[in-house]
């Protein structure tokens, strides 16, 4: 009896909808080499996922031979000023250490919120010894 | 055409991204610039926000997100029943925050004020604070 074949046949219940977690949540990839520290962040900074932020980079800077910290924001789909206070407060602890930092690869409304608040001119090329 | 959208949710952080991702959905319908568009979704984080951790402090509240689109005009009211602002025009400067041991950066309402063409504070102390904000959008040629 082709009325009794049921609806749900081919998905499983327990299916859950697609949840795009590249785009939303907030990825962190940190690469040390020697004396720097790379942060690689893709997905969405803000007040919720800063606090995650932090205590990775945290944790990672406790490696008290790191003295550079280089921020690639290539992947931030969205950043409030609550990155900003995750950002500007690992400068701290750069310059605590007499170290330095850069931010790189922001695009579109990340690179002017960074502009805004003044954290590029806080930033140094990498010296080239 | 006028359009409205009235929302209200509980001050947890995770909906900063449900706020902002409203708000965006709303503005699309006016046919914003992406530029535009991401100029009014930082705003409403930066105050969503801002009702969450300073007006209730991580304690639990209502949260009042309110859109308005008319003829191209966005306005955006964000409201919280929390502990309210003492002095308004301090806290408006850039650089200021009342929670430095937070990291905060004291940045959002020179945020909103950058990325919104107008950005009004109504505050009271112990009763709460309301924030009022409108961006023009460009017309679509
Ligand atoms: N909704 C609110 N309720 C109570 N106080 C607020 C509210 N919004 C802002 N403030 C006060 O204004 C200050 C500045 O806000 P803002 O510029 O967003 O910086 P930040 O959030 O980084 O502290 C806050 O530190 C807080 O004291
Ligand atoms: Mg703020």
């Amino acid at each position: 009896m082709q009325g009794d074949t049921p609806l749900t046949q081919n998905t499983h219940r327990s299916e859950r909808p697609a949840f795009n977690k590249e785009v939303f949540d907030l990825q962190i990839t940190l690469c040390s080499e020697g004396s720097r520290l790379t942060a690689f962040l893709s997905g969405e900074l803000d007040q919720f996922s800063a606090e995650r932020a932090r205590d990775e980079l945290d944790a990672a800077l406790s490696d008290g031979r790191i003295t550079r910290i280089e921020f690639d924001l290539g992947g931030v789909t969205f950043m409030d000023s609550s990155g900003i206070g995750v950002i500007l407060g690992r400068y701290r602890r750069m310059m605590e250490r007499g170290g330095s930092m850069s931010v790189m690869n922001a695009k579109g409304g990340v690179e002017r919120l960074l502009r805004l608040s003044g954290v590029y001119t806080l930033c140094t090329e990498r010296s080239s010894k | 055409m006028k359009n409205t959208l009235r929302t209200s949710f509980l001050s947890i952080s995770r909906n900063e991204a449900l706020a902002r991702g409203i708000a965006a959905q709303f503005v699309m319908l006016s046919d914003p610039t992406v530029e535009e568009l991401s100029d009014i979704r930082t705003a409403v984080s930066e105050a969503v926000t801002n009702a969450i951790v300073h007006g209730y402090g991580y304690s639990q509240g209502e949260v009042k997100l309110d859109l308005e689109a008319e003829e191209g005009l966005i306005t955006v009211v964000v409201e919280d029943f929390g502990r309210g602002i003492e002095d308004v025009e301090l806290a408006r400067r850039p650089f200021f925050t009342s929670a430095p041991e937070s990291e905060r950066a004291g940045l959002g309402f020179a945020v909103m004020e950058a990325f919104m063409d107008s950005v009004e504070i109504i505050s009271s102390p112990g009763k709460g604070t309301r924030i009022i904000m409108k961006k023009r959008l460009s017309p679509n040629a």
